[in-house]
């Protein structure tokens, strides 16, 4: 269940590869109410996540609660070859997790 | 900067604690989350709190690319780039927001200096985009216009 939580697109051109991440994540600040009950939501964002290439970490990104919902992520891997292993991995404020790995097109 | 041995042993173990509960050892990261940037409550605040210097103003070398109007406030897509050598990091700022900080990014040697993703604007604000080079950290902005919040409410 946890890797259906990220897309990941990567595409190899002239041996540099753009990559593409969607996470999904309700990514709640912490400061909205339920409309119903006007209770506060509790905060439930993604802190840390772990871009990989080939298992090697390439980059780490540390998110607020200022990034959108379902977050979109986007970068260029220097040097890539068709079939080589993209992972992203990442962990929110309550502990959840997730990761994905695909191989490159 | 001058760490005490103790206090250095302390974050090793805390970094390691860290790594084992949320990282495959494969993606061992060698970088803790900077909680207090996070909690910073104005852009100058959490790029000190990030880098312990000021950022130089250098909108020549960076480029940032964000809509000049956001109708939807929840989805503002920011895309920062650089020309310059051994480039760190790159950081989004939000300064009208709540936790200005939004997002940093840690570069290694086989990324390129660009990234995107998508952030959430509580208002009109100047977005800031700082970009870590060799030490030295720059940093530019752009006026986004924002119709529609964000931030609940």
């Amino acid at each position: 269940m946890a890797s259906k939580s990220v897309k990941i697109r990567g595409k190899v051109k002239d041996g540099v590869a753009k990559v593409k991440v969607l996470i999904s994540h309700p990514m709640e600040t912490g400061t909205r109410r339920d409309a119903d009950t006007g209770d506060l939501i509790p905060a439930k964002y993604i802190q840390e996540v772990v871009y990989s290439h080939n298992g090697k970490a390439v980059m780490t990104a540390y998110w607020g609660t200022s990034v959108s919902k379902n977050p979109y992520s986007a970068f260029t891997l220097k040097s890539a070859t068709v079939g080589d292993m993209v992972g992203v991995s990442w962990s929110d404020n309550t502990g959840a997790s997730g990761e994905n790995e695909i191989p490159l097109k | 900067m001058e760490i005490l041995p103790a206090r250095r042993g302390f974050l090793k173990n805390l970094m390691a604690v860290g790594a084992m509960l949320v990282l495959p050892a494969s993606l061992l990261a060698a970088l803790v989350r900077p909680q207090a940037a996070f909690k910073a409550d104005s852009a100058t605040g959490s790029v000190q709190s990030l880098f312990g210097q000021d950022a130089v103003e250098a909108a020549d070398k960076i480029r940032l690319k964000v809509p000049d109007i956001a109708e939807n406030g929840a989805v503002v897509p920011v895309t920062v780039g650089t020309d310059l050598e051994g480039v760190e990091s790159i950081t989004i700022i939000i300064d009208n927001n709540p936790t200005p900080l939004s997002a940093n990014f840690n570069l290694t040697d086989a990324v390129s200096a660009e990234v995107s993703t998508r952030v959430k604007m509580g208002k009109s604000s100047p977005v800031r985009a700082v970009v870590k080079a060799q030490g030295k950290v720059y940093y530019t902005t752009k006026e986004v216009k924002v119709t529609i919040g964000g931030c609940g409410g």
